[in-house]
């Protein structure tokens, strides 16, 4: 064999040719043939002939050898792929070991922006996009009474206005077309108490009475033993209970055995009392609270016995399973039909309940929706912020690698070579970053999912899964890309020659750069602006929140559950005011109590409507005279520090044979005695008699502290029996905590199966009613001090780098007699106009930004001005601090080591 | 001019190509040409089976393909052995023998085997 010449081998001049190749080889094979044969004499015409005989079918082999061919083609491009890709990889292991500060920056911020990604989506996948804990949970329907009436009279009414009757969800399960079944739940949770007793000291348990087909109809299946019987859901059957995993996991120590025994619970007033079976034991994934009531706990459940709640109003929460195939807006056509229709039927119903159905998802999650998603823009933000960070110090890196650069694309390195080498970085990077992020992420889910004292629905359900997982990668490649492409493209983009020479002409691709630079440090500054202003109006609706008044001081009260005696009749009315008399007497003569009293049902808790209609004012046969209702003791209204604005507040003499009397707040007296004086005057709302106003308090925020009063009535407990429970509040001057063991005891000496429960600050009450927007506000915040520091991190880093490549000009500026001061105003005067362009950007932005997030202000304009402002002047002032260092190292400038130095 | 003509097993094709390029590079031509003056014109190769086999060697790295000029003054593909192709050559050879010896035993045999004793 003999080397091809060189002219010969012009014919690949344009690239190779697999295929000509081939055609080549085999045509060589016929020629070879062809000669032979003529050497043997065969005619020149016949050896041709002949040889392409021999050959066979030429095209088919032909087609064999273009197939492996592809073949190995193909496998030599992934193998090529491969070693550059792992040399890429290997060399930036490499760099970034030799770089250990850039490394852990550019990790831990990619840390941040990951994990707080993962967290927050795992948040928001929990609550709105992943289904409920329930099989087949789109068939949930939660029903709310009260569509026809308006929204302000519905919030009004609370709980009473959206709950149902004994009768009205019968008829509803009874004559529906849509549901496989409805179900239904008791959401006056303490109208009766249960004490755990016989089991050392008596204890409170909380429970949670439901139909007897709301875990199947909810799909959920006992762990151990089973469901409610039918008979065990009647009047006088017999008593039963299911008692969820933690509660049988803590009081009876995971004991298997205890399904089918006895344990005495008592209620009062009395609906059981002794033993009640537990006929099973609730898996661990069936968490009341967080989908019903976030925050609430709950040791077990018991059937509602419907006979017994017949006579007591609205007070059924009613959940359905639709059939298959039937949609949601079905399910609502229908009610909104049958409704009207049952009401025809029913003359006794107190109004139609036409009912709004929303998916239990909805429900659950509805409300939440916004702040999520406010956010989640938020994480969004930052990790916008992250990358062009990151840009920006790959960028300021690559700077410095220039030289590196030029010199391989002078060696032979493509162009896209070079780029894939800076994105393989960016990649690597962003996976270290993920890794570290998910581990972060991972701690703030842990964190989420054991505060208990966050009123989120489903947060104890919080975990990362393998969405979340998926979604870090997803945001790790994203980022690593969007940060590696930018600077890639424009590194590799410079002209060699000018690089390698570095010579004056290569300070126009620097300005280049650094212009590039300013921008990305301007968006930056935008971003920070947007989440600035995001987290100002949050911040300050949630201080105007905690500013209202509340109309109450909790601040050095506390509360405790405490036992009733049963009241069926006067005589033991009486007795109970007694009871109640002497219970308040014994406590308030404890060292450090000031005031006590006690009532059924505290403020920013659960309530519950009665009516207000003053007596002698013509009153619309539609008029909303609803008013939610309190039973009170005397001195409950000092304790718990309402302000009675006039009149007089109970005392133990408005006994039953009195002239039953009533407590009612500003909004009652404005509606029902508008321009009048109502002390004095009568009114329906407690019993069948007129009741007498003997005073007026000032508004109280009972059911949100955003929500204006609605009308109240307070009832004396001494005239009226029909309680909700009752908790004793006891006002100190004192810590309450110190006083918890000296009350019970109290307490204990008068009725000694008082149940131990602890004090429960009023502050709580306060607490869990704004810890939804208190956790929104912590997280912006965080959010937006994290968008800042990055964004100052960005400013530093652009006019750190622009004062290092100028040393020399700012040397010859300083030798031809700048002053120090000069040269420190000149570079924090770029810092202003980088914080100025971004801050105006992030303005005009914010401006659009605020309205979306109007709907979670309180209070506060979204174009406040107070948070423009100080959204502006923070932002400026950190803007100068982060160019101040570089600024006064500019200043310190030697003009001779300057012009020395290159 | 009669030719013998040996269905080649398959698998043999392949050890006879890499040993007659371990004499050094050749193009397909002359690959057959030698196998054919080596078994004094016993073996035959087809064309049609060949370069096929030619490729698969190539494709598996047991031998490498380069343009050169033949003795004619003709561009041509010469192959030649891969350090890996020898390898394979010498431990395929092995096998090939093993397996010729044991044929040549069983039909070179004048006597019935004895009886195994158990």
């Amino acid at each position: 064999m003999k080397k091809i010449p060189m002219w010969r081998r012009h014919d690949r001049i344009l690239g190779s040719d697999p295929k000509g190749d081939l055609k080549a080889e085999l045509r060589l094979q016929v020629e070879c043939k062809t000669e032979d044969l003529i050497a043997r004499g065969w005619l020149p015409e016949a050896a041709r002939t002949e040889a392409e005989r021999q050959f066979g079918n030429i095209l088919a082999v032909q087609l064999v050898g273009e197939r492996i061919g592809e073949h190995m083609e193909r496998r030599r491009r992934i193998s090529e792929y491969y070693s550059e890709w792992s040399q890429d990889a290997r060399y930036t292991l490499r760099i970034l070991r030799n770089n250990p500060a850039f490394a852990a920056v550019a990790i831990l911020v990619l840390a941040i922006g990951a994990g707080l990604n993962a967290a927050v989506f795992s948040v928001v996948n929990t609550m709105l996009l992943r289904p409920l804990p329930f099989p087949q949970s789109h068939q949930l329907v939660w029903f709310t009474a009260g569509k026809s009436f308006d929204a302000k009279v519905r919030t009004a009414g609370g709980l009473s206005a959206e709950t149902y009757t004994v009768d009205v969800f019968r008829e509803f399960q009874r004559t529906n077309r849509s549901f496989q079944d409805v179900t239904a739940f008791q959401t006056f949770y303490n109208s009766l108490q249960y004490k755990l007793t016989g089991a050392g000291e008596s204890r409170q348990v909380d429970a949670v009475e439901v139909a007897g087909n709301f875990f199947p109809t909810l799909g959920v299946t006992p762990l151990l033993g089973r469901n409610f019987t039918e008979e065990e859901t009647l009047k006088g059957g017999r008593p039963a209970a299911l008692l969820t995993h933690y509660f049988w996991k803590t009081q009876f120590d995971s004991d298997p055995n205890i399904v089918g025994k006895t344990i005495d619970i008592n209620t009062s007033p009395a609906a059981v009392n002794g033993p009640v079976t537990i006929v099973g034991i609730l898996p661990a994934s069936f968490d009341f609270g967080t989908v019903f009531a976030p925050g609430k706990k709950v040791d077990l459940f018991v059937p509602a016995v419907m006979d017994f709640w017949k006579g007591w109003g609205n007070t059924l929460a009613v959940v359905g399973r639709l059939k298959p195939g039937v949609t949601a807006a079905q399910a609502q056509d229908e009610a909104d039909r049958l409704f009207p229709q049952l009401k025809l039927q029913n003359k006794d119903w107190y109004y139609d309940y036409a009912s709004n159905l929303t998916t239990l998802k909805d429900h659950v999650a509805g409300k939440l929706q916004r702040s999520l998603v406010v956010l989640w823009c938020a994480v969004g933000l930052i990790l916008l912020i992250v990358s062009v960070n990151l840009s920006n110090l790959q960028l300021s890196r690559a700077a410095t690698r220039s030289k590196e650069f030029a010199m391989r694309r002078a060696l032979g390195a493509s162009r896209g070579r070079l780029i894939r080498q800076l994105l393989t970085e960016s990649l690597i990077l962003s996976l270290f970053g993920a890794v570290v992020g998910f581990a972060m992420a991972w701690a703030i889910v842990y964190y989420l999912a054991h505060q208990r004292s966050i009123a989120l629905p489903l947060l104890t359900t919080i975990h990362l899964d393998s969405a979340a997982l998926s979604w870090t990668l997803v945001i790790a490649i994203a980022v690593g890309i969007l940060f590696g492409l930018a600077p890639a493209l424009r590194i590799s983009g410079t002209n060699i020659q000018e690089v390698i020479k570095d010579n004056a002409a290569g300070l126009a691709a620097g300005r280049s750069h650094e212009r590039f630079r300013s921008i990305l440090v301007i968006s930056e500054l935008a971003l920070a602006c947007l989440l600035l202003v995001g987290a100002g109006l949050l911040l300050r609706s949630f201080l105007r929140v905690l500013d209202v008044d509340l109309g109450f001081n909790p601040s050095h009260a506390a509360a405790m559950q405490t036992d009733l005696p049963p009241a069926a009749n006067k005589d033991q009315l009486v007795q109970r005011a007694d009871f109640l008399k002497s219970e308040i007497d014994r406590v308030s003569v404890l060292p450090g109590v000031q005031s006590v009293g006690i009532a059924d049902m505290l403020p920013l808790d659960r309530n519950r409507e009665w009516g207000l209609a003053s007596v002698g004012r013509y009153h619309a046969k539609d008029a909303d005279t609803g008013a939610l209702v309190y039973l009170v003791t005397p001195g409950y209204l000092q304790a718990i520090g309402m302000r009675l604005r006039e009149g007089r507040d109970f005392s133990w003499n408005d006994t039953p044979d009195n002239q039953p009397v009533i407590i009612i707040n500003e909004a009652g007296a404005r509606r029902e005695w508008p321009g009048e004086d109502p002390v004095g005057k009568l009114a329906y709302g407690a019993g069948n008699k007129p009741s007498r106003v003997i005073g007026v308090i000032a508004d109280v925020r009972e059911s949100a502290l955003e929500q204006n009063s609605s009308p109240e009535i307070y009832v004396p407990m001494t005239q009226n029996s029909d309680v909700e429970g009752a908790t004793l509040i006891v006002r100190s001057s004192i810590d309450p905590d110190g006083l918890a063991t000296s009350v019970l005891a109290t307490l204990r000496s008068l009725n000694p199966s008082q149940p131990a429960t602890a004090f429960r600050p009023l502050q709580a009450l306060v607490d869990h009613s704004v810890s939804l927007r208190r956790f929104l506000v912590l997280l912006v915040t965080i959010f937006a001090t994290l968008g800042v520091l990055l964004a100052a991190l960005g400013i530093y880093g652009v006019i750190s780098y622009s004062v290092t490549q100028k040393t020399q000009e700012i040397g010859v500026r300083m030798a031809l007699g700048a002053s120090r001061g000069r040269v420190q105003r000149g570079v924090l005067a770029k810092t202003l106009r980088l914080a100025i362009a971004g801050i105006a950007l992030g303005t005009i932005g914010s401006l659009g930004a605020a309205r979306l997030i109007a709907s979670l202000l309180f209070a506060t304009s979204p174009w406040d001005p107070f948070a423009f402002t100080v959204m502006a002047a923070s932002l400026i002032a950190i803007a100068l601090l982060s160019g101040y260092f570089p600024a006064r190292r500019a200043s310190k400038i030697q003009p001779m080591d300057a012009l020395r130095s290159n | 001019m009669e030719k013998t003509r040996l269905e080649l097993f398959r698998g043999t094709l392949d050890i006879l190509i890499l040993k007659s390029l371990i004499w050094g590079p050749l193009h397909g031509y002359a690959i057959t040409g030698l196998i054919r003056r080596q078994s004094d014109d016993a073996l035959l190769v087809e064309e049609g089976s060949l370069y096929p086999a030619l490729w698969r060697l190539e494709s598996r790295g047991f031998i490498e393909a380069e343009w050169g000029l033949s003795d004619n003054n003709r561009k041509a593909k010469y192959y030649h052995l891969t350090s890996e192709g020898r390898r394979h050559l010498r431990a395929e050879s092995k096998t090939w023998e093993a397996y010729a010896e044991a044929v040549a035993k069983v039909l070179g045999a004048t006597q019935p085997p004895r009886q195994e004793t158990t």
